[in-house]
């Protein structure tokens, strides 16, 4: 640590006398480092490796949805269809991304640097949270504009076709968000209990696919009630019938098979994903009550 | 073991340098401060202690209360009973406040390996409300202060331990805080890192005109560089006072001859100062101005070279021989 003379000249201390910033610029920061964190910009090229690798793979497939489209002039697959299609890279995704934002900054220890410093204590999940919503959102949205773009240079309605692209496409934004804020609110909490990357990542991946299987055994059980609930058992299900209760039309042209047979159970999946949602958020805070004390 | 006197607990300010700013109020303040985990390990109990700005050794062995103290400080943890207050505002009711003007420096590992101290440090002093551009140049004023140059683009899992406890220290600087409060700083280093860090401390102190809290286990370590001491013990308060007045009348003179020692030590017990060898050394009690010409007459009416004369403290260390002898 010796200083090279004559190249370094110590002015000596500086006191700070300008603007401190509040609140809300302090959480966009944190909201930013972590969007960047997910996508492994301003990190080393290892942590770049994963997330692009799905984001190159999901746009691939779009473009060639897209292709193909534009070659039979008939729709392959609806936005909607687009997003649930990708459920399983969504996942895998998740399960790098969450560790990524909390795990590795308990593991490391960092976390008293940030609570000994002016940031309320519930901005700090609050804005991972934000930061992997986003991601998601973008990871699937992303795509869909590819899509969206495609399809209206290559329409031959003219602005009324492109205008018809459109409305199909915000549905479908809307329901990536509903993707990006059911499997980040869950794969963060999950993250969140430990500090080992791995484990967090594979205690994701159990969450999202070991509840599969139970849907599969209580939609064939001999119950229609039963059978139409099942859906809910599992975070993609689930997502799925809000989907098609909410947007329905929207997501899936009628004639087209889509859509989760949910019966007239509709509001019961909306009211399940919001508590799910709010549930996981609650625990999430409560997590970091406990952390920031320590 | 009493309790200690009321006026035990307030430390003075260090008159010799008084520091431009602050000094007029209570750096941290605290009053029959109790902590109790589950209402039964008492980590603080009923301490109450008054300290001016300028350097603060808290030392106490391990389990003492350091780091219970610290967090409550900081407004990380609420208090079981009593009042504190941390320069002038109250932790338990606006933390945020406190923490805007408070560097913390934690004891343990804390920083994350694959980012750089320069990115870790730059995005810290946004998290304290610094602007971007703002941040980006007081990160690297900081990480220069504490001596890291070229290295502070790399990766901070491949630094030494006295590097990264040299980024800790940078990340507690970087939003220009009125008190640092440091854990444990010279943990993990050897000699010669520990030397570094506490001239660093000071540079701090002083030159910076930072208060510092220290905390240490070590109080022969924290004695070199700070003007008051706070010491704990199982939670209490043992002593508090400036290291000036905890030392002043134990002061002893060093006198080095390179010859005649033997004969200099005989002089000056004729002259009846109560003279004590150490190897070459000559140590004698000062009780005023007077004592040096009696040395340096001493001195000359011998004819002996002198190599060395000078004003020697005490260790602190003795002050506290009797209360806790297992950890000084």
């Amino acid at each position: 640590m010796s200083e090279p003379t004559g190249v370094i000249h110590d002015i000596g201390y500086q006191r700070y006398t300008g603007p401190r910033l509040g609140r809300r610029n302090v959480f966009g920061a944190l909201y930013l480092h972590g969007l960047r964190t997910v996508f492994g910009l301003g990190r080393t090229a290892k942590a770049k490796i994963f997330p692009w690798l799905v984001v190159g793979i999901v746009t691939l497939v779009a473009a060639g949805i897209t292709a193909v489209r534009s070659q039979i002039g008939e729709v392959v697959m609806t936005y909607a269809q687009f997003a649930d299609s990708m459920s399983w890279l969504v996942i895998f995704f998740v399960a790098v991304a969450a560790p990524e934002l909390v795990s590795r900054d308990l593991r490391s220890g960092v976390l008293p640097l940030y609570f000994s410093r002016p940031l309320p204590r519930d901005d700090y999940p609050l804005a991972k949270l934000l930061a992997l919503v986003t991601a998601i959102w973008l990871l699937l949205g992303g795509p869909q504009l590819v899509m969206f773009l495609g399809a209206a240079f290559t329409t031959d309605k003219g602005m009324r076709g492109v205008w018809d692209e459109l409305l199909d496409l915000l549905p479908g934004l809307l329901y990536a968000g509903l993707w990006a804020a059911v499997f980040a609110s869950i794969g963060l909490l999950v993250a969140s209990l430990t500090g080992k990357r791995a484990f967090a990542a594979g205690g994701i991946v159990a969450v999202f696919l070991m509840t599969t299987p139970i849907v599969g055994t209580l939609s064939i059980l001999p119950s229609r009630t039963i059978n139409e609930l099942a859906f809910l058992a599992s975070p993609s299900t689930l997502v799925g019938g809000v989907g098609t209760w909410a947007l329905g039309d929207l997501l899936v042209p009628e004639g087209r098979g889509g859509g989760v047979p949910i019966g007239g159970f509709g509001p019961v999946y909306g009211v399940a994903a919001v508590l799910l949602v709010a549930a996981c958020v609650a625990l999430l805070l409560l997590r970091y009550r406990k952390v920031a004390a320590r | 073991m009493g309790e200690p006197a009321k006026d035990q607990g307030r430390a003075g300010c260090r008159d010799e340098h008084p520091l431009p700013r602050l000094c007029s109020v209570t750096l941290i303040a605290t009053e029959s401060l109790t902590k109790t985990y589950g209402g039964r390990v008492t980590a603080l109990a009923d301490l109450t202690v008054s300290v001016e700005p300028g350097i603060i050794g808290l030392v106490g062995a391990n389990g003492a209360g350091k780091s219970t103290l610290i967090k409550i400080l900081l407004g990380l943890l609420p208090p079981t009973s009593g009042r504190v207050a941390v320069l002038g505002l109250d932790p338990i009711t606006d933390p945020a406040a406190v923490r805007a003007r408070v560097g913390y420096m934690p004891e343990h590992d804390a920083l994350p390996p694959d980012l750089s101290a320069a990115e870790l440090v730059t995005h810290l002093g946004r998290i304290s409300g610094l602007p971007r551009t703002v941040a980006r140049e007081r990160a690297s004023e900081a990480l220069r202060h504490v001596g890291l140059y070229e290295e502070r683009y790399r990766p901070v899992g491949g630094y030494s331990t006295g590097m990264k406890q040299r980024v800790k220290l940078a990340q507690a600087l970087v939003h220009d805080p009125d008190l640092l409060l440091l854990d444990e700083p010279t943990n993990g280093l050897d000699p010669a890192g520990r030397d570094a860090m506490l001239a660093l401390i000071h540079r701090i102190g002083t030159e910076f005109g930072i208060s510092v809290l220290v905390c240490s286990h070590l109080l022969g370590e924290v004695e070199r560089i700070c003007d008051t001491l706070v010491a704990i013990d199982g939670g209490r308060l043992l002593r508090a006072d400036r290291i000036a007045a905890m030392t002043s009348v134990t002061d002893v003179l060093a006198v080095e001859v390179s010859e005649g020692t033997d004969d200099l030590a005989t002089r000056l017990a004729a002259l009846d100062l109560p003279v004590a060898r150490e190897g070459r050394l000559l140590l004698v009690p000062l009780a005023d101005d007077a004592t040096y010409d009696l040395i340096l007459g001493a001195v000359a009416e011998l004819d002996l070279p002198l190599h060395r004369l000078d004003q020697r403290r005490h260790r602190v260390a003795e002050l506290f021989a009797t209360r806790e002898p297992s950890h000084v």
